[in-house]
Parts: structure tokens; sequence; C-alpha cells
């Protein structure tokens, strides 16, 4: 297996940004679409490379959805860019109309997701965004683990036909995923074989779950980790071969726990193989302003928590 | 040019469509049909450069976005008049497995129709969209758009109505269906909306009023001046002044007929006030 090393810490929307900057100068047909947080979003050198092909929108996301809805009409391929709160629940029912029940070729791109956006506080960390968009017939649902991978996930959407949820966040995290590993959408990563757990992440927890894979193994517990980044459609087979094997897992996700990964996973196991699960997520809570890092503590989404969830699954075995 | 005579045979029928759809399922919304059906006729029958056939990019014509999707039954039938689907499907409308969902969709593939509508204030920035992607792709045909009165009370409309002045999208033909009237009432009881023409002449729009909206010349004139707007660096609004359930006496200059249907009596007076002249679906 690939030992994977922090390559140096980089936040994933500059992945996003790198991405853009990368289809503005491969695929014609990209357009971009921002809110007023080109900052933000990274996106600048997209803006400076092709001006004719970036809309400024201002403040102001649902005409952003449906402007984004309309540019597909002539065969372009519109990214829309602000935070995940406004680009989720603020333009829920244009994103529904106009967006995924006209099967429209959107990427809604969200960075500043969970509560790793930090000081701004609860008004901007949304935690539900994942539930909202996976409950929409159609919609395709990412949340890439690091910069490589954003990256990888934003150049692997445009090639995509249909509505693409990609979500994901501000701070710097570490960047373990190797430059030019594939990005199949709807297909899961074995970070980690193990037999005794398994370990299911999506977006920063991955990191999290595989020092937690680390720390587990001092104890004599072998944890298998998996990356899940495409939340929907979600790779079925890779859950159900891994908890057939280690016959109980803990899920990670920097979202609550109604309506995150978490819960897409026990419906595959309620109905195909009844596993023990402990849910790494927040508890039906809103978030609160502070640094990502004593966020991530005082919301139990770090590598212990993780351990103590492992700890605690595996005496459910 | 098609001749006046020929649009108002067609207008007819189609208000015999509406009718009869509405009719058939006891559901739907006659009293906004009624009332543009002179205008979505003109539209799709003089003013409008189209293709043949139908394809969803639309390249290289003139894009139409209904966004007060209740209205359905005209567009259907205006459509299904214009070839784009056989006209006897209308008698599908609103029922199980049909291509004619009670609000447009394009989730069922109906040829016709590039964009779901029904929950309101959402067309205007659709096509803005669609109005941009021209300008990207060297397209000189137009997006023209329809929209209830009372559906300006959504605000997503005024966010697109900012950005279509400020971002000089000039290739579009925004009209407002101005029958006064909504599900609760007239428009001036439900929320007042004030002087519409100031308002979008305030945020940058060219403004012209078609005063006589159920009069086909005074339609064709008024969407000819607004065609000669176009391209001057201001969207085009028109205010286009209907009577709801225009056509049959007892359903016009009220909202009372807003959504719902006639029953066999009455759909045989309103169908008596409107003889078939193409013939029925």
């Amino acid at each position: 297996m690939t030992k994977y090393v922090d390559q140096g810490k980089n936040d994933t929307r500059s992945g996003y940004g790198a991405a853009m900057t990368e289809l503005g100068r491969t695929n014609p047909n990209v357009v971009a679409l921002c809110a007023d947080l080109v900052g933000s979003l990274k996106i600048q050198q997209f803006i400076d490379e092709n001006p004719e092909r970036f809309f400024q929108i201002g403040i102001a996301e649902a005409n952003m959805m449906g402007i984004a809805a309309g540019l597909t009409i002539g065969g372009k391929i519109p990214f829309t860019g602000t935070f995940a709160n406004f680009s989720t629940g603020r333009v829920y029912d244009q994103i529904r109309q106009s967006i995924a029940y006209s099967g429209k070729n959107v990427k809604i791109c969200a960075s500043h997701a969970g509560v790793t956006l930090g000081e701004d506080g609860a008004t901007h960390q949304i935690l539900e965004d994942i539930g909202m968009m996976k409950m929409l017939p159609g919609m395709t649902v990412i949340n890439p683990c690091d910069y490589n991978q954003t990256k990888a996930a934003t150049l692997a959407i445009a090639d995509f036909e249909g509505p693409v949820y990609l979500r994901f966040g501000r701070p710097k995290v570490a960047n373990f995923t190797p430059v030019d590993q594939k990005f199949e959408i709807g297909k899961a990563l074995m970070l980690s074989e193990g037999t005794d757990v398994t370990i299911i992440a999506t977006g920063h927890l991955v990191w999290e779950s595989l020092i937690a894979a680390e720390n587990l193994e001092k104890q004599g517990i072998s944890a298998e980790v998996i990356n899940i980044h495409t939340i929907k459609p979600l790779d079925e087979e890779a859950v159900l071969n891994s908890v057939k094997k280690t016959g109980c897992v803990v899920t990670a996700e920097e979202h609550n726990y109604l309506g995150g990964l978490g819960e897409s996973i026990a419906r595959v196991l309620a109905t195909q193989h009844p596993t023990p699960q402990e849910f790494i997520a927040t508890q039906d809570t809103f978030g609160e302003s502070g640094t990502p890092e004593q966020l991530m503590e005082k919301y139990g989404l770090n590598n212990k928590a993780i351990e103590k969830a492992v700890l605690k699954v595996m005496k459910r075995k | 040019m098609a001749a006046v005579q020929e649009l108002q045979d067609l207008v007819v029928q189609v208000r015999r469509d509406i009718l009869r759809m509405v009719h058939k399922v006891n559901s739907g919304h006659p009293g906004g049909s009624l009332g543009c059906t002179e205008f979505i006729v003109a539209l799709y029958n003089e003013i409008m450069e189209l293709k043949d056939g139908f394809d969803m990019d639309g390249k290289d014509e003139d894009l139409f976005f209904l966004s007060n999707g209740h209205i359905s039954p005209v567009f259907y039938s205006v459509l299904a008049r214009r070839g784009y689907f056989p006209v006897d499907e209308l008698g599908t409308f609103r029922l199980i497995n049909s291509r004619l969902q009670g609000h447009p969709t394009t989730h069922e593939g109906l040829p016709g129709v590039r964009i779901a509508s029904g929950s309101l204030g959402q067309g205007m920035s659709v096509a803005l969209g669609a109005a941009q992607a021209k300008k990207l792709n060297n397209d000189s045909n137009l997006v023209y758009t329809l929209h209830g009165d009372g559906e300006l009370q959504e605000g997503q409309n005024w966010e697109a109505i900012m950005y279509a002045a400020g971002k000089k999208v000039d290739n579009l033909i925004a009209t407002i269906d101005l029958n006064g009237q909504q599900i609760d009432g007239s428009t001036d009881d439900v929320l007042p909306m004030g002087d519409l023409r100031t308002k979008f002449e305030a945020f940058g729009w060219d403004v012209l009023d078609i005063k006589e909206g159920n009069n086909l010349e005074a339609i064709l004139k008024g969407m000819q001046e607004a065609k000669s707007r176009t391209g001057k660096g201001k969207p085009v609004c028109v205010l286009l002044h209907t009577v709801m359930g225009n056509g049959v006496d007892f359903m016009m200059y009220t909202h009372a007929w807003h959504g719902k249907a006639p029953n066999d009596e009455q759909l045989e007076n309103a169908l008596s006030q409107n003889p078939a002249t193409l013939g029925d679906y």
C-alpha cells in the first residue's frame, strides 16, 4: 500500500483554483461564476486569462444559480463559486428546479464548508449541505480530502455530464494524496488495508483517519481506511467488501450526522449487511467561532475522536 | 408573415385547447393562460426566429422561457400547434406518465421546453444565462421571457433585473403579463408593486407598454418595436396589459379562474364562445 505522507499543508480551495486555471486553458466551454468571493475561491488567474468566460454575479446567489442553468443552454459548462452555505441552503429551490430537476450540467463549487471555516462562526459554517444536496435526484455529491484531490475532482467533473455539488474547505490542511492519483467519480479509494475495523472518511476527516489508524496500529488494532470522496453515487461495493472483512465501521465527516456520509453508509449496511457503526460527525448542532483546530477538537472531529469510536465499535462486534 | 386572421384563428383554437385540457383533469390554470394566448401565439408564429425541430442548445434561433410555469396549458397548446410534438398529446395534460406535467419540465423530454418552471421567480435568471451564452457563441438571436406580474413579488427577479441592466444583457426581451391578478386577489390587494415602468427604468431597462395586450395587431407592433430596441446596451422590458381569462366572458376581469377548471356546463358555454377553427385535438 502507498504510505501517505503530508507533502506540505495547503487549502482545498486552492486546489479548486488551480484546476480552474487549467480548465481555462484546456476546455473552452468552461465558464466561471462567482458571487463576490473571487479571492476566497482562488479563481483570479482563471479570470485574468479568460475575462470573457467569467461572470461576476454580485451578492445574488439565487440569480447565480439561475444564470448557471441558463448558460448550459448553449453548451457552456458553468462552475459556480461561493461559500458552501450560500451554495446550498440559501439557493436550494433554485438548484432544485432550475438545475437538478431540469438536468442542467452545472458544477456547484462550494468553499468554506463545515466548522473549519473557523472564526466567522455558525452563520457561515454549514454542516447540512451534504444532506441537502444528496437528497436531490440526479445530483452527484463530491467532498475531496486535500489540495491534490480537490484539483483532480474539479478537472474530473468538467468531463462529467450532469449536475455536481463539489464541497471543499478553507484551512490549510495536509496534502497527502499523490499528485497523479486517478480521480474516478463514484469510486472509493483504499488508503490503508486492515482487518479489525473499517474507517470510512470524507473531506478533512480523511487525514485524521490515517493518523488514527497509525495510532491504533501501535495498540495492535488493524484499521482499514477508505476514502469516500463521492458521497453520491456511493461506492457500495467497496463499503460492503471492507465491512465483510472487518465486521465494524466508523464513518467520519465534517458534517451533521443527520444527512451525511454516515447515514448513506448506514442505509447500505442496514439493507445489505447489518454491521455495528459509529458516527464521527457533528451531533445535530450549529458550529461557533474559533480556530479550525479548536473546533475540530470541541466537536469531536479529529483523530482522537476517531480512535475512541473505533474502540467503542469494536466492542459491539 | 402570417395574416392576422390566421393568427386569430389559431388563438381561438388554442383557447379551446386550454379549456378542454383543464376541464378534463379538473385542474390547471386557465385564467392566465387565456390572458396570454394572443401573446404566445404571436411570439411563436410571427415574432421569434425558430429553426425546424428542437435541440436543447437552441443555437442560431430565438429562445423563449416561460417563468410563470403555471400557464402551461397555453404554452403546451402553442408548442403542439407549432409542431414541437403531436397535438393529440395535449389530451394527456396532467395525467400519469405524461410529458405534459402540471408545470413545464425538461425532465420528461418534451420538445420545446428548455427549463422547468413553476416555482416562481427563476425564469429571468435562466434567460440571462442563455442570453450570455448566445453572446459567447457569437449568436445574434434573441432571448424572450414571460413573467406574471404577481411573480415579481419574488426577490430573485430583482437580482436578475439589476444584473441584466448592470451587465448590459441587451439581447433579452422580458415581458410582464400585467393582468393585475394573483391567486389571493388583485395584485394591489395582495402586495402593491407600485409603478413597474418606473421601477424597471430605475434599474436601467428600456421599457415599453403594449396597452392592448389581447389585441394581436397591437402585440405584433409592440414586439417589433421591442426587437428594434435590442442590441443597444439595455435589456428590454415589455409591459403587456392583459385581461385574465380573455375570450371567455365569465372568466374575465377576475382572479377566480386563476387555478380553477370549468365544469361541464361552463366548458360548453366557454367553447360556444370560441367555435373550433383548426380542429380540436
